[in-house]
């Protein structure tokens, strides 16, 4: 049954793009300024890739892309994953922090890009500014919620036990909330794409977000959809990525293997 | 764990966490360490806010530029729930449509709603068109997703039973895997209003000429940080009170179910 899955998948991409010829090139149903041809497509891809467009090559702007990315997804997971933690163990943390991160929470990341760039400029930094906030609060969330739903029965046995401290929340704590972590990291992976590309849209000098700012303006059907797939892909790379490291880490649970 | 606090505490120490937040706000730009341009005290902000009421910037009143983004907000999400809920039934019901469907949606799914914003401004202009589009775009997939899920966990029974009084494809969705995916479906609903909300403000900051998004980047293209910054709480309520509507009317769905824990 995996198979007929899979032939039917593939025959529908496929359906997909037989269809965009015949739309866009066969039968011209699709005018060319709307939508490009897979010819008009391939042309921009060259263009992109071989001379550059707007001020880059596409590599180069996929990797400035990937790198804002990699390094605020670190920064806002490294920050918030251990503030859900404490907030999570510690009553007193969670009462002192809770009303204001509730009050900060409803604003979505997207409406920080106005005061990021006011702040820090069109640079990278805004754009760092921005995805941090957008990752920092599913991190923050999951990881709550994953130590709130640790059996409690074992946290008393390790006490019981006399475990200090620190191997409690190293050996018990976050392998327990671990599985939910993951959840709320896949999470803060995709908050981070929408955001670092509306953040380039609005104001910046590179990236696959800045391709399309300036394809807009220049009216070029086929270099918006080269940098909407090239988005794409980076956004399922990255998913990958999470998911192998999800599996090695979560070997030992049951959602790690499925 | 720790033990619970008792809800005095809790009080208590959520106070202390909000004056020290409000306090080091307003403090920084009084005292001027931070200049007002940069960092404007709640209370400039809240005077701001008044002075929006009524006075326009960019074109329209705080409230009007509201009801600009809450008419677009609301058309998206709307039609987002018309396609989206009967296209997760039918994927739910056909596998044929399922297995068709579902490599090109999770293709699809990677690029962010956002960055359809130029083909929606190519395609439908700045004015309503084109942020419906996006609103579409963020709201759409989880609509689809909840509906899929609810149609796949109905009881084998009821179906089994419909099926044998020879109820048809239509009826069968419509009365059958329909009313018996509500809860799933109302669920999703909630995760595609604040997903639609979300994508909204993006798209008004980068085509529209009017909109909360659209006074905010005017803000700060003038340097008016306290007036970017009622967009931010303006857009942060009216999230809230979207949310706060959906889970109302999930909530009383669940009881009437029976599901409510």
């Amino acid at each position: 049954m995996r198979n007929r899955k899979t032939i039917i998948g593939l025959g529908a991409i496929l359906g997909v793009v037989v269809l965009w010829f015949a739309l866009s090139r066969w039968f011209g149903i699709i005018p060319a300024s709307r939508f490009p041809t897979p010819a008009d497509f391939w042309d921009a891809l060259k263009q992109i890739e071989l001379r550059g467009y707007a001020g880059s090559r596409l590599h180069d702007h996929a990797w400035h892309s990937l790198r804002l990315i990699v390094i605020s997804f670190i920064v806002a997971v490294g920050t918030g994953v251990p503030l859900g933690l404490l907030m999570g163990w510690n009553r007193k943390a969670e009462a002192l922090i809770n009303p204001v991160f509730t009050l900060i929470r409803p604003i979505p990341p997207l409406a920080w890009i106005p005061l990021a760039i006011l702040w820090l400029g069109l640079g990278d930094a805004a754009k760092v500014m921005v995805i941090w906030f957008a990752a920092f609060v599913p991190s923050v969330i999951n990881a709550h919620a994953g130590v709130r739903n640790i059996d409690k029965s074992v946290i008393e046995a390790a006490r019981m036990l006399g475990t200090p401290p620190f191997r409690l929340v190293t050996e018990v704590i976050l392998p327990g909330a671990l599985p939910m972590i993951f959840t709320g990291l896949r999470l803060s992976l995709q908050a981070s794409w929408t955001t670092l590309v509306a953040a380039e849209l609005v104001g910046a000098l590179v990236g696959i977000g800045f391709v399309l700012n300036v394809a807009q303006q220049d009216i070029y059907p086929a270099m918006i959809l080269v940098g909407m797939l090239t988005a794409g892909v980076l956004g399922w790379f990255t998913t990958f990525i999470l998911g192998l490291v999800e599996k090695s880490v979560l070997s030992w649970s049951v959602r790690g293997r499925a | 764990m720790q033990q619970r606090l008792s809800w005095a505490e809790t009080v208590t120490y959520g106070f202390i966490g909000l004056a020290v937040f409000l306090g080091v706000w307003y403090a920084l730009p009084t005292i001027g360490l931070v200049p007002q341009q940069f960092l404007p005290s709640p209370v400039t902000v809240l005077n701001r806010m008044v002075v929006l009421m009524t006075q326009p910037f960019a074109g329209a009143t705080l409230p009007a530029h509201i009801g600009y983004s809450f008419i677009r907000f609301f058309t998206g999400f709307l039609l987002a729930a018309l396609i989206g809920i009967p296209l997760g039934l039918i994927m739910g019901w056909f596998r044929v449509v399922d297995e068709i469907v579902a490599p090109i949606f999770d293709g699809l799914r990677f690029i962010a709603p956002i960055a359809w914003v130029p083909f929606a401004a190519l395609w439908f202009g700045t004015g309503v068109g084109g942020p419906v589009m996006i609103i579409f775009a963020g709201a759409f997939p989880p609509c689809v997703i909840n509906a899929y899920r609810g149609a796949k966990q109905v009881d084998p029974q009821l179906i089994e039973a419909a099926e044998m009084l020879g109820t048809g494809h239509l009826r069968m969705m419509t009365e059958i895997l329909l009313p018996a995916s509500v809860p799933s479906i109302v669920a999703g609903l909630r995760v595609a209003a604040g997903l639609g909300w979300q994508s909204l403000v993006g798209a008004e900051l980068i085509v529209a000429s009017t909109g909360v998004g659209f006074m905010m980047v005017q803000a700060q293209g003038n340097v008016a940080t306290s007036t970017v910054m009622c967009g931010m709480v303006a857009i942060g309520i009216v999230g809230l009170i979207i949310d706060m509507l959906l889970r109302r009317g999930e909530e009383a769905i669940r009881r009437r179910r029976g599901l409510a824990e």
